[in-house]
Protein backbone atom coordinates (compact mmCIF):
# COMPACT_ATOMS: atom_id res chain seq x y z
CA UNK A 1 0.00 0.00 0.00
CA UNK A 2 0.98 3.51 -1.13
CA UNK A 3 0.92 5.37 2.11
CA UNK A 4 0.90 9.17 -0.20
CA UNK A 5 -2.62 7.77 -1.33
CA UNK A 6 -5.51 7.42 0.83
CA UNK A 7 -7.76 4.06 0.33
CA UNK A 8 -10.05 4.88 -2.06
CA UNK A 9 -7.28 6.67 -4.33
CA UNK A 10 -5.07 2.98 -4.06
CA UNK A 11 -6.13 1.75 -7.90
CA UNK A 12 -5.03 5.15 -8.99
CA UNK A 13 -1.88 4.61 -7.32
CA UNK A 14 -1.12 1.26 -8.30
CA UNK A 15 -2.07 2.10 -12.28
CA UNK A 16 0.73 5.07 -11.78
CA UNK A 17 3.08 3.05 -10.07
CA UNK A 18 2.46 0.64 -13.43
CA UNK A 19 3.35 3.60 -15.53
CA UNK A 20 6.46 4.96 -13.57
CA UNK A 21 7.64 1.52 -13.80
CA UNK A 22 7.22 2.20 -17.38
CA UNK A 23 8.72 5.40 -17.77
CA UNK A 24 11.57 3.98 -16.39
CA UNK A 25 12.57 1.59 -18.81
CA UNK A 26 11.23 3.55 -22.03
CA UNK A 27 14.61 4.09 -23.41
CA UNK A 28 15.26 0.29 -23.66
CA UNK A 29 11.78 -1.18 -24.90
CA UNK A 30 9.17 0.67 -27.55
CA UNK A 31 6.56 0.87 -25.40
CA UNK A 32 5.06 4.43 -26.30
CA UNK A 33 1.49 3.13 -27.24
CA UNK A 34 1.49 0.82 -23.93
CA UNK A 35 2.48 3.75 -21.78
CA UNK A 36 -0.14 6.26 -23.60
CA UNK A 37 -3.29 3.78 -23.31
CA UNK A 38 -2.32 3.14 -19.19
CA UNK A 39 -2.05 7.03 -19.04
CA UNK A 40 -5.93 7.05 -20.97
CA UNK A 41 -6.98 4.38 -18.36
CA UNK A 42 -5.39 6.22 -14.88
CA UNK A 43 -7.07 9.33 -16.10
CA UNK A 44 -10.53 7.79 -16.90
CA UNK A 45 -10.39 5.41 -13.41
CA UNK A 46 -9.16 8.88 -11.50
CA UNK A 47 -12.42 10.37 -13.31
CA UNK A 48 -14.45 7.60 -12.14
CA UNK A 49 -13.73 7.46 -8.48
CA UNK A 50 -13.69 11.46 -8.38
CA UNK A 51 -17.40 11.94 -9.62
CA UNK A 52 -19.25 10.12 -6.93
CA UNK A 53 -17.04 11.10 -3.36
CA UNK A 54 -18.18 10.31 -0.60
CA UNK A 55 -18.05 13.62 1.81
CA UNK A 56 -15.72 11.71 4.40
CA UNK A 57 -14.08 11.10 1.39
CA UNK A 58 -13.92 14.39 0.47
CA UNK A 59 -12.59 15.39 3.96
CA UNK A 60 -9.74 12.57 3.95
CA UNK A 61 -8.44 14.68 0.87
CA UNK A 62 -8.90 18.09 2.72
CA UNK A 63 -6.20 16.63 4.87
CA UNK A 64 -3.88 14.55 1.76
CA UNK A 65 -0.40 14.32 3.21
CA UNK A 66 0.28 15.56 -0.06
CA UNK A 67 -2.23 18.56 -0.40
CA UNK A 68 -0.44 21.90 -0.54
CA UNK A 69 0.44 24.05 2.78
CA UNK A 70 0.04 27.57 2.87
CA UNK A 71 3.78 27.52 2.51
CA UNK A 72 3.91 26.08 -0.78
CA UNK A 73 1.46 28.82 -2.22
CA UNK A 74 3.17 31.71 -1.05
CA UNK A 75 6.05 32.14 -3.03
CA UNK A 76 3.86 30.63 -6.24
CA UNK A 77 0.19 33.23 -5.55
CA UNK A 78 2.79 36.20 -4.46
CA UNK A 79 5.44 38.22 -6.15
CA UNK A 80 6.88 39.34 -2.85
CA UNK A 81 6.63 38.40 0.70
CA UNK A 82 8.42 39.72 3.95
CA UNK A 83 7.41 37.20 6.31
CA UNK A 84 6.25 39.69 9.83
CA UNK A 85 6.97 37.86 13.43
CA UNK A 86 5.29 37.91 17.24
CA UNK A 87 2.56 39.11 18.69
CA UNK A 88 4.52 41.81 20.67
CA UNK A 89 3.22 40.32 24.38
CA UNK A 90 4.45 36.81 24.74
CA UNK A 91 5.78 35.19 21.68
CA UNK A 92 5.73 33.88 17.90
CA UNK A 93 3.74 31.27 17.25
CA UNK A 94 4.78 29.22 13.58
CA UNK A 95 1.05 27.83 13.06
CA UNK A 96 0.63 30.96 11.84
CA UNK A 97 2.75 32.71 8.94
CA UNK A 98 2.08 36.11 8.44
CA UNK A 99 3.56 39.04 6.26
CA UNK A 100 3.34 41.89 3.51
CA UNK A 101 2.60 40.39 0.39
CA UNK A 102 2.49 41.52 -2.81
CA UNK A 103 -0.77 40.11 -5.09
CA UNK A 104 -0.68 41.24 -8.94
CA UNK A 105 1.35 44.61 -7.65
CA UNK A 106 -0.94 45.02 -4.94
CA UNK A 107 0.57 44.98 -1.12
CA UNK A 108 -1.57 43.20 0.85
CA UNK A 109 -1.40 41.88 4.61
CA UNK A 110 -0.79 38.18 3.98
CA UNK A 111 -2.30 35.54 7.07
CA UNK A 112 -2.02 31.80 6.71
CA UNK A 113 -2.06 28.94 8.81
CA UNK A 114 0.65 26.28 7.91
CA UNK A 115 0.33 22.44 9.48
CA UNK A 116 4.11 21.21 8.00
CA UNK A 117 4.87 18.16 6.26
CA UNK A 118 8.16 16.08 7.81
CA UNK A 119 7.87 15.62 11.65
CA UNK A 120 10.04 18.47 12.16
CA UNK A 121 7.79 21.12 10.35
CA UNK A 122 4.74 19.52 12.03
CA UNK A 123 6.07 19.94 15.35
CA UNK A 124 7.26 23.77 14.33
CA UNK A 125 4.05 24.59 13.09
CA UNK A 126 2.15 22.53 15.89
CA UNK A 127 0.39 20.43 13.10
CA UNK A 128 -1.18 23.64 11.93
CA UNK A 129 -2.98 24.21 15.68
CA UNK A 130 -2.94 27.77 16.91
CA UNK A 131 -2.39 29.03 20.27
CA UNK A 132 -3.78 32.18 21.20
CA UNK A 133 -0.38 34.43 20.56
CA UNK A 134 -0.70 33.41 16.99
CA UNK A 135 -4.39 34.66 17.04
CA UNK A 136 -2.74 37.89 18.90
CA UNK A 137 -0.23 37.86 16.13
CA UNK A 138 -2.72 37.87 13.79
CA UNK A 139 -4.82 40.71 15.08
CA UNK A 140 -1.73 43.02 15.49
CA UNK A 141 -0.70 42.58 11.64
CA UNK A 142 -4.70 43.16 10.51
CA UNK A 143 -4.89 46.52 12.66
CA UNK A 144 -1.28 47.55 10.78
CA UNK A 145 -3.11 46.67 7.45
CA UNK A 146 -6.17 48.34 8.27
CA UNK A 147 -3.83 51.55 9.30
CA UNK A 148 -2.00 51.21 6.03
CA UNK A 149 -4.77 50.23 3.72
CA UNK A 150 -3.81 47.33 2.96
CA UNK A 151 -6.40 44.49 1.72
CA UNK A 152 -6.08 41.32 4.11
CA UNK A 153 -5.54 37.52 2.31
CA UNK A 154 -5.66 34.71 4.90
CA UNK A 155 -5.20 30.65 4.25
CA UNK A 156 -7.27 28.33 6.36
CA UNK A 157 -5.92 25.60 6.90
CA UNK A 158 -6.16 23.79 10.87
CA UNK A 159 -7.41 20.97 12.83
CA UNK A 160 -8.61 24.03 14.92
CA UNK A 161 -7.03 26.09 17.81
CA UNK A 162 -4.58 24.41 19.92
CA UNK A 163 -5.98 22.66 23.35
CA UNK A 164 -3.21 22.75 25.18
CA UNK A 165 -2.80 24.06 29.29
CA UNK A 166 -0.46 26.84 28.05
CA UNK A 167 -3.52 28.25 25.52
CA UNK A 168 -5.53 27.78 28.28
CA UNK A 169 -3.90 29.82 30.30
CA UNK A 170 -3.06 32.64 28.44
CA UNK A 171 -6.83 33.21 26.99
CA UNK A 172 -7.11 31.04 23.81
CA UNK A 173 -11.12 31.91 24.21
CA UNK A 174 -10.51 35.36 24.32
CA UNK A 175 -8.02 35.65 21.67
CA UNK A 176 -10.29 34.26 19.26
CA UNK A 177 -13.49 36.17 20.34
CA UNK A 178 -11.53 39.47 20.06
CA UNK A 179 -10.27 38.61 16.30
CA UNK A 180 -13.78 37.89 15.45
CA UNK A 181 -14.72 41.05 17.26
CA UNK A 182 -12.16 43.51 16.11
CA UNK A 183 -12.61 41.33 12.42
CA UNK A 184 -16.46 42.38 12.53
CA UNK A 185 -15.59 45.86 11.53
CA UNK A 186 -12.40 46.32 10.44
CA UNK A 187 -12.19 49.18 7.51
CA UNK A 188 -10.23 47.40 5.19
CA UNK A 189 -11.04 44.06 2.71
CA UNK A 190 -10.63 40.85 3.94
CA UNK A 191 -10.60 37.53 1.84
CA UNK A 192 -10.36 34.48 3.33
CA UNK A 193 -9.43 30.91 1.75
CA UNK A 194 -10.08 27.04 2.94
CA UNK A 195 -6.89 25.57 1.33
CA UNK A 196 -7.28 22.59 3.10
CA UNK A 197 -8.91 21.98 6.44
CA UNK A 198 -11.41 24.87 8.32
CA UNK A 199 -11.60 23.43 11.75
CA UNK A 200 -13.91 25.38 13.81
CA UNK A 201 -13.50 28.64 16.25
CA UNK A 202 -9.45 27.99 15.18
CA UNK A 203 -10.74 28.33 11.67
CA UNK A 204 -13.26 31.45 12.06
CA UNK A 205 -10.72 33.74 14.30
CA UNK A 206 -9.08 34.32 10.51
CA UNK A 207 -11.96 33.71 8.77
CA UNK A 208 -14.34 36.63 9.23
CA UNK A 209 -14.33 37.85 5.56
CA UNK A 210 -16.28 39.78 2.91
CA UNK A 211 -15.15 36.97 0.88
CA UNK A 212 -14.98 33.16 1.75
CA UNK A 213 -13.37 30.99 -1.21
CA UNK A 214 -12.55 27.17 -0.54
CA UNK A 215 -10.89 24.94 -2.59
CA UNK A 216 -13.55 22.26 -3.93
CA UNK A 217 -11.81 18.96 -1.99
CA UNK A 218 -11.95 21.67 1.36
CA UNK A 219 -13.66 21.28 4.60
CA UNK A 220 -15.06 23.77 7.12
CA UNK A 221 -16.87 22.77 10.15
CA UNK A 222 -18.11 23.35 13.40
CA UNK A 223 -16.47 20.32 14.56
CA UNK A 224 -14.01 17.35 13.07
CA UNK A 225 -16.10 14.19 11.68
CA UNK A 226 -13.93 12.65 14.56
CA UNK A 227 -14.70 14.80 17.28
CA UNK A 228 -18.62 14.93 16.40
CA UNK A 229 -18.50 11.14 16.39
CA UNK A 230 -16.89 10.66 19.44
CA UNK A 231 -19.75 12.95 21.26
CA UNK A 232 -22.90 11.79 19.47
CA UNK A 233 -21.85 8.15 18.40
CA UNK A 234 -19.32 8.01 21.60
CA UNK A 235 -17.29 6.36 18.30
CA UNK A 236 -14.44 8.01 16.59
CA UNK A 237 -14.59 5.05 14.12
CA UNK A 238 -17.94 6.63 13.07
CA UNK A 239 -16.44 9.76 11.73
CA UNK A 240 -17.55 8.42 8.33
CA UNK A 241 -20.91 8.91 9.11
CA UNK A 242 -20.56 12.35 10.95
CA UNK A 243 -18.59 13.94 8.31
CA UNK A 244 -22.34 12.75 6.16
CA UNK A 245 -24.04 14.72 8.85
CA UNK A 246 -21.93 17.85 8.67
CA UNK A 247 -22.81 19.26 5.66
CA UNK A 248 -19.10 20.39 5.70
CA UNK A 249 -17.79 20.06 1.96
CA UNK A 250 -17.67 23.36 -0.39
CA UNK A 251 -20.64 22.01 -2.26
CA UNK A 252 -22.66 22.24 0.69
CA UNK A 253 -21.75 25.09 2.31
CA UNK A 254 -22.29 27.21 -1.14
CA UNK A 255 -25.69 26.06 -1.49
CA UNK A 256 -26.28 27.38 1.95
CA UNK A 257 -25.34 30.79 1.46
CA UNK A 258 -22.47 30.54 4.00
CA UNK A 259 -19.54 30.60 1.39
CA UNK A 260 -18.98 32.56 -1.47
CA UNK A 261 -16.82 30.96 -4.31
CA UNK A 262 -15.69 27.28 -4.78
CA UNK A 263 -12.05 27.19 -6.53
CA UNK A 264 -11.93 23.81 -8.89
CA UNK A 265 -9.30 21.09 -8.17
CA UNK A 266 -7.19 20.04 -11.09
CA UNK A 267 -8.72 15.96 -11.61
CA UNK A 268 -7.86 13.99 -8.97
CA UNK A 269 -7.26 16.74 -6.29
CA UNK A 270 -4.79 19.40 -5.39
CA UNK A 271 -2.00 17.16 -5.06
CA UNK A 272 -2.34 15.66 -8.42
CA UNK A 273 -1.48 18.77 -9.85
CA UNK A 274 0.49 21.14 -7.49
CA UNK A 275 1.57 24.22 -10.17
CA UNK A 276 -1.78 23.77 -11.64
CA UNK A 277 -3.65 24.68 -8.34
CA UNK A 278 -1.42 27.25 -7.44
CA UNK A 279 -2.59 28.97 -10.52
CA UNK A 280 -6.28 28.10 -9.88
CA UNK A 281 -5.64 29.81 -6.55
CA UNK A 282 -3.76 33.48 -7.61
CA UNK A 283 -6.28 34.04 -10.50
CA UNK A 284 -9.14 33.63 -8.17
CA UNK A 285 -7.30 35.66 -5.44
CA UNK A 286 -6.67 38.42 -8.03
CA UNK A 287 -9.95 38.46 -9.83
CA UNK A 288 -11.91 38.95 -6.65
CA UNK A 289 -9.09 41.48 -4.83
CA UNK A 290 -9.71 43.66 -7.28
CA UNK A 291 -14.01 43.19 -7.54
CA UNK A 292 -13.92 44.10 -4.14
CA UNK A 293 -11.43 46.90 -4.27
CA UNK A 294 -14.02 48.88 -6.17
CA UNK A 295 -16.57 49.22 -3.10
CA UNK A 296 -16.20 52.29 -0.65
CA UNK A 297 -15.39 50.94 3.05
CA UNK A 298 -18.49 52.58 3.99
CA UNK A 299 -20.08 50.12 1.73
CA UNK A 300 -17.82 47.47 2.29
CA UNK A 301 -18.34 47.12 5.69
CA UNK A 302 -22.14 47.66 5.52
CA UNK A 303 -22.24 44.62 3.58
CA UNK A 304 -20.35 42.40 5.52
CA UNK A 305 -22.15 43.79 8.58
CA UNK A 306 -25.43 42.55 6.26
CA UNK A 307 -23.69 39.34 5.24
CA UNK A 308 -22.93 38.35 9.63
CA UNK A 309 -26.09 38.97 10.74
CA UNK A 310 -27.73 36.82 7.76
CA UNK A 311 -26.05 33.65 8.85
CA UNK A 312 -28.59 31.51 10.51
CA UNK A 313 -32.09 29.98 9.83
CA UNK A 314 -35.04 29.77 12.28
CA UNK A 315 -38.79 30.00 12.67
CA UNK A 316 -39.59 33.71 13.79
CA UNK B 1 -35.52 -4.99 55.16
CA UNK B 2 -35.08 -3.05 58.21
CA UNK B 3 -36.36 -4.49 61.17
CA UNK B 4 -38.57 -0.75 61.93
CA UNK B 5 -40.07 -2.38 58.37
CA UNK B 6 -40.73 -5.71 59.59
CA UNK B 7 -42.45 -4.53 62.20
CA UNK B 8 -44.16 -1.34 60.79
CA UNK B 9 -44.39 -2.00 57.21
CA UNK B 10 -47.47 0.13 56.63
CA UNK B 11 -46.39 3.11 58.24
CA UNK B 12 -43.23 3.55 56.38
CA UNK B 13 -45.10 2.86 52.95
CA UNK B 14 -47.40 5.43 53.80
CA UNK B 15 -44.51 7.69 55.26
CA UNK B 16 -42.37 7.24 51.19
CA UNK B 17 -45.86 8.33 49.21
CA UNK B 18 -46.31 11.34 51.53
CA UNK B 19 -42.63 13.09 50.70
CA UNK B 20 -43.73 14.88 47.18
CA UNK B 21 -40.84 15.02 44.79
CA UNK B 22 -38.15 17.49 44.79
CA UNK B 23 -39.10 18.93 48.44
CA UNK B 24 -35.70 17.98 49.27
CA UNK B 25 -32.79 18.77 47.53
CA UNK B 26 -28.95 16.70 48.21
CA UNK B 27 -25.83 19.67 47.70
CA UNK B 28 -23.72 17.43 44.69
CA UNK B 29 -20.92 18.87 46.64
CA UNK B 30 -20.92 17.93 50.13
CA UNK B 31 -23.98 15.87 50.37
CA UNK B 32 -26.10 18.01 52.96
CA UNK B 33 -29.79 17.54 52.54
CA UNK B 34 -31.34 20.54 52.02
CA UNK B 35 -34.98 21.85 52.17
CA UNK B 36 -35.90 23.18 48.75
CA UNK B 37 -37.82 25.90 49.86
CA UNK B 38 -34.53 27.14 51.90
CA UNK B 39 -32.50 26.17 48.65
CA UNK B 40 -34.63 28.13 46.38
CA UNK B 41 -34.86 31.28 49.28
CA UNK B 42 -30.62 31.24 48.73
CA UNK B 43 -30.54 30.87 45.19
CA UNK B 44 -29.34 27.69 44.68
CA UNK B 45 -25.78 28.09 46.58
CA UNK B 46 -25.62 25.31 49.97
CA UNK B 47 -25.40 27.00 52.60
CA UNK B 48 -23.57 24.46 54.49
CA UNK B 49 -20.43 24.63 52.14
CA UNK B 50 -21.40 27.88 49.16
CA UNK B 51 -21.38 25.35 46.52
CA UNK B 52 -23.20 27.32 43.58
CA UNK B 53 -25.83 25.00 41.94
CA UNK B 54 -26.93 25.29 38.77
CA UNK B 55 -30.18 27.38 37.62
CA UNK B 56 -32.17 27.06 34.85
CA UNK B 57 -32.72 30.30 32.89
CA UNK B 58 -35.94 32.18 34.10
CA UNK B 59 -35.00 31.25 37.85
CA UNK B 60 -31.20 33.23 36.78
CA UNK B 61 -33.50 36.12 35.27
CA UNK B 62 -36.09 36.25 37.69
CA UNK B 63 -33.76 36.49 40.87
CA UNK B 64 -31.36 39.03 39.21
CA UNK B 65 -33.80 41.30 37.81
CA UNK B 66 -36.29 44.23 39.53
CA UNK B 67 -39.90 41.64 40.56
CA UNK B 68 -41.88 44.61 38.05
CA UNK B 69 -41.42 45.31 34.57
CA UNK B 70 -39.54 41.96 33.35
CA UNK B 71 -40.64 41.51 29.38
CA UNK B 72 -39.37 38.61 27.86
CA UNK B 73 -38.50 39.54 24.01
CA UNK B 74 -38.16 37.28 20.84
CA UNK B 75 -40.14 33.92 22.90
CA UNK B 76 -41.24 32.24 19.90
CA UNK B 77 -37.98 32.16 17.94
CA UNK B 78 -37.35 28.66 17.35
CA UNK B 79 -35.26 26.04 15.01
CA UNK B 80 -35.41 24.43 11.31
CA UNK B 81 -33.26 21.80 11.48
CA UNK B 82 -31.30 23.04 8.13
CA UNK B 83 -28.97 20.13 8.29
CA UNK B 84 -31.70 17.21 8.53
CA UNK B 85 -29.10 16.08 10.94
CA UNK B 86 -29.18 12.88 12.01
CA UNK B 87 -26.91 11.08 14.22
CA UNK B 88 -28.45 8.30 16.67
CA UNK B 89 -31.42 10.55 16.93
CA UNK B 90 -32.67 12.79 14.90
CA UNK B 91 -31.82 16.69 15.80
CA UNK B 92 -35.66 16.78 15.27
CA UNK B 93 -36.07 14.25 18.06
CA UNK B 94 -33.30 15.63 20.83
CA UNK B 95 -35.26 19.09 19.87
CA UNK B 96 -38.59 18.49 21.13
CA UNK B 97 -36.99 16.36 23.73
CA UNK B 98 -35.01 19.32 25.02
CA UNK B 99 -38.07 21.43 24.74
CA UNK B 100 -40.59 19.21 26.27
CA UNK B 101 -38.16 18.38 29.74
CA UNK B 102 -37.18 22.20 30.05
CA UNK B 103 -40.48 24.14 28.42
CA UNK B 104 -38.25 26.67 26.58
CA UNK B 105 -38.13 27.13 23.55
CA UNK B 106 -34.29 27.05 22.51
CA UNK B 107 -31.25 27.45 24.79
CA UNK B 108 -31.17 31.19 25.71
CA UNK B 109 -34.28 33.44 27.14
CA UNK B 110 -33.62 37.55 26.95
CA UNK B 111 -35.76 39.65 28.84
CA UNK B 112 -36.05 43.91 29.28
CA UNK B 113 -36.27 44.70 32.72
CA UNK B 114 -34.51 47.51 35.63
CA UNK B 115 -31.61 46.08 37.88
CA UNK B 116 -32.41 48.64 41.19
CA UNK B 117 -33.93 51.18 38.89
CA UNK B 118 -31.43 50.58 36.04
CA UNK B 119 -32.88 50.01 32.76
CA UNK B 120 -31.03 46.88 31.42
CA UNK B 121 -31.00 44.19 28.89
CA UNK B 122 -30.32 40.32 30.35
CA UNK B 123 -29.89 37.21 28.07
CA UNK B 124 -29.46 33.77 30.13
CA UNK B 125 -28.17 30.19 28.87
CA UNK B 126 -30.55 27.13 29.70
CA UNK B 127 -28.01 24.80 30.28
CA UNK B 128 -31.03 21.66 30.53
CA UNK B 129 -31.38 22.73 26.99
CA UNK B 130 -28.95 20.41 24.58
CA UNK B 131 -26.49 21.76 26.71
CA UNK B 132 -27.02 25.23 26.60
CA UNK B 133 -25.60 24.69 22.94
CA UNK B 134 -25.74 28.25 20.71
CA UNK B 135 -27.66 27.22 17.35
CA UNK B 136 -29.14 29.72 15.18
CA UNK B 137 -31.97 30.94 17.85
CA UNK B 138 -29.32 31.43 20.58
CA UNK B 139 -27.34 33.98 18.20
CA UNK B 140 -30.29 35.54 16.80
CA UNK B 141 -31.81 36.09 20.20
CA UNK B 142 -28.73 37.53 21.58
CA UNK B 143 -28.66 40.02 18.50
CA UNK B 144 -32.47 41.00 19.24
CA UNK B 145 -31.17 41.29 23.05
CA UNK B 146 -27.76 43.56 21.81
CA UNK B 147 -30.11 45.44 19.12
CA UNK B 148 -32.51 46.83 21.81
CA UNK B 149 -29.28 47.68 23.80
CA UNK B 150 -28.19 50.03 21.00
CA UNK B 151 -31.64 51.50 20.79
CA UNK B 152 -32.49 51.95 23.92
CA UNK B 153 -29.39 52.72 25.54
CA UNK B 154 -29.78 49.99 28.05
CA UNK B 155 -26.64 47.66 29.66
CA UNK B 156 -26.05 44.05 27.98
CA UNK B 157 -25.74 41.51 30.47
CA UNK B 158 -25.88 38.17 29.78
CA UNK B 159 -25.37 34.99 31.71
CA UNK B 160 -23.20 32.20 29.79
CA UNK B 161 -23.94 28.15 30.96
CA UNK B 162 -22.78 26.48 27.69
CA UNK B 163 -20.85 23.44 26.14
CA UNK B 164 -20.25 25.51 23.19
CA UNK B 165 -21.71 25.52 19.30
CA UNK B 166 -24.59 23.44 18.89
CA UNK B 167 -23.12 20.67 16.30
CA UNK B 168 -26.39 19.19 14.90
CA UNK B 169 -26.40 22.80 12.99
CA UNK B 170 -23.12 22.65 11.19
CA UNK B 171 -21.35 25.87 10.04
CA UNK B 172 -24.90 27.97 11.06
CA UNK B 173 -23.72 27.43 14.19
CA UNK B 174 -20.48 27.96 14.07
CA UNK B 175 -21.72 31.19 12.43
CA UNK B 176 -23.06 32.72 15.40
CA UNK B 177 -20.17 33.12 16.34
CA UNK B 178 -18.98 35.76 14.47
CA UNK B 179 -22.53 37.25 13.88
CA UNK B 180 -22.62 37.68 18.39
CA UNK B 181 -19.30 39.16 18.20
CA UNK B 182 -20.24 41.84 15.85
CA UNK B 183 -22.90 43.02 18.00
CA UNK B 184 -20.79 43.51 21.03
CA UNK B 185 -18.95 45.40 18.34
CA UNK B 186 -21.49 47.71 17.66
CA UNK B 187 -22.60 48.07 21.43
CA UNK B 188 -19.05 49.03 22.35
CA UNK B 189 -19.09 51.40 19.48
CA UNK B 190 -22.01 52.94 21.01
CA UNK B 191 -20.64 52.87 24.48
CA UNK B 192 -23.32 50.91 25.70
CA UNK B 193 -22.06 48.43 28.24
CA UNK B 194 -21.86 44.66 28.35
CA UNK B 195 -21.43 42.78 31.40
CA UNK B 196 -20.71 38.95 30.24
CA UNK B 197 -21.24 36.58 33.67
CA UNK B 198 -19.59 33.38 33.47
CA UNK B 199 -21.51 30.71 34.94
CA UNK B 200 -20.76 27.19 35.46
CA UNK B 201 -19.43 25.72 32.76
CA UNK B 202 -18.94 28.24 29.70
CA UNK B 203 -17.00 26.49 27.06
CA UNK B 204 -16.35 26.21 23.64
CA UNK B 205 -17.73 28.90 20.81
CA UNK B 206 -19.35 30.70 23.67
CA UNK B 207 -16.64 31.57 25.50
CA UNK B 208 -14.64 32.13 22.44
CA UNK B 209 -17.07 34.88 21.01
CA UNK B 210 -19.34 37.49 23.22
CA UNK B 211 -19.18 35.86 26.70
CA UNK B 212 -15.12 36.59 26.89
CA UNK B 213 -15.99 40.13 25.22
CA UNK B 214 -17.23 41.71 28.17
CA UNK B 215 -16.63 45.49 29.90
CA UNK B 216 -16.45 43.32 32.38
CA UNK B 217 -16.41 40.17 33.16
CA UNK B 218 -17.63 38.28 36.23
CA UNK B 219 -17.42 34.81 37.02
CA UNK B 220 -19.69 32.57 39.83
CA UNK B 221 -17.38 30.92 42.09
CA UNK B 222 -15.88 27.50 41.00
CA UNK B 223 -17.18 27.46 36.88
CA UNK B 224 -15.78 25.85 34.53
CA UNK B 225 -14.43 28.01 32.06
CA UNK B 226 -12.35 27.67 28.68
CA UNK B 227 -12.22 26.81 25.22
CA UNK B 228 -11.67 23.07 24.69
CA UNK B 229 -12.82 20.66 27.58
CA UNK B 230 -10.79 19.27 29.96
CA UNK B 231 -10.71 15.81 28.80
CA UNK B 232 -9.63 17.29 25.78
CA UNK B 233 -7.08 19.13 26.93
CA UNK B 234 -5.93 16.00 28.85
CA UNK B 235 -5.68 14.17 25.74
CA UNK B 236 -3.66 15.66 23.87
CA UNK B 237 -1.05 16.85 26.38
CA UNK B 238 -1.03 13.26 27.70
CA UNK B 239 -0.94 14.15 31.56
CA UNK B 240 -2.49 15.64 34.02
CA UNK B 241 -4.32 18.86 34.46
CA UNK B 242 -3.14 21.80 36.99
CA UNK B 243 -5.40 21.83 40.08
CA UNK B 244 -8.10 23.79 39.90
CA UNK B 245 -7.71 24.18 36.31
CA UNK B 246 -9.88 25.93 33.96
CA UNK B 247 -12.05 27.09 37.08
CA UNK B 248 -13.06 30.57 37.74
CA UNK B 249 -10.15 30.80 40.59
CA UNK B 250 -7.37 29.85 38.64
CA UNK B 251 -8.93 32.20 35.73
CA UNK B 252 -8.75 35.20 37.93
CA UNK B 253 -5.20 34.17 38.65
CA UNK B 254 -4.04 34.17 35.07
CA UNK B 255 -5.75 37.50 34.49
CA UNK B 256 -9.34 36.22 32.46
CA UNK B 257 -11.87 37.45 34.30
CA UNK B 258 -12.34 40.75 36.40
CA UNK B 259 -13.77 38.94 39.42
CA UNK B 260 -15.39 36.61 41.39
CA UNK B 261 -19.01 37.46 42.53
CA UNK B 262 -20.96 35.02 45.00
CA UNK B 263 -24.57 34.89 43.77
CA UNK B 264 -25.73 36.80 46.81
CA UNK B 265 -23.92 39.82 45.95
CA UNK B 266 -24.53 39.76 41.93
CA UNK B 267 -27.33 42.38 41.96
CA UNK B 268 -25.35 45.00 44.02
CA UNK B 269 -21.85 44.32 42.37
CA UNK B 270 -23.60 44.59 38.88
CA UNK B 271 -25.51 47.59 39.67
CA UNK B 272 -22.36 49.40 41.41
CA UNK B 273 -20.38 48.75 38.07
CA UNK B 274 -23.07 50.20 35.91
CA UNK B 275 -23.98 52.92 37.96
CA UNK B 276 -20.45 54.36 37.52
CA UNK B 277 -20.13 53.23 33.51
CA UNK B 278 -23.66 55.06 32.80
CA UNK B 279 -23.17 58.02 35.55
CA UNK B 280 -22.58 60.83 32.91
CA UNK B 281 -24.65 59.20 30.56
CA UNK B 282 -27.45 62.13 29.62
Amino acid sequence: MNLDYLDFEQPIAELEEKIQALDNIKDKVDIVNEMKALKVKSGALTKKIFSSLSDWQISQLARHPKRLYTLDYIPHVFDEFTELHGDRTYGDDHAIIAGIATLDAQPVMFIGQQKGRTTQEKLKHNFGMPRPEGYRKALRLMKLAEKFSMPIVTFIDTPGAYPGVGAEERGQSEAIAKNLFEMSTLATPIISVIIGEGGSGGALAIGVADITMMFKYSIYSVISPEGCASILYKDTTKASLAAESLKLTSTHLKEEGLIDIIIDEPLGGIHRDPSQSKVLLKKALTQELNKIKQLSIKQLLQNRQEKLLSFGRFKD
Amino acid sequence: MSWLEKILPSITSVAKKNIPEGLWNKCPKCETTLYSQELKALNGVCPQCDYHMRLTARVRIDGFLDKQGQEEIAADLSAVDPLKFKDQKKYKDRYLQAQKTTHEKDALVVKTGTLNGIKVVVAAFEFKFMGGSMGSVVGEKFVRAAKISIKTNAPLICFSASGGARMQEGLFSLMQMSKTALMIKLLSDKKVPFISILTDPTMGGVSASFAMLGDVHIAEPNALIGFAGPRVVEQTVCESLPKGFQRSEFLLEKGAIDMIVHRSELRTQVHKILSAMTFNND
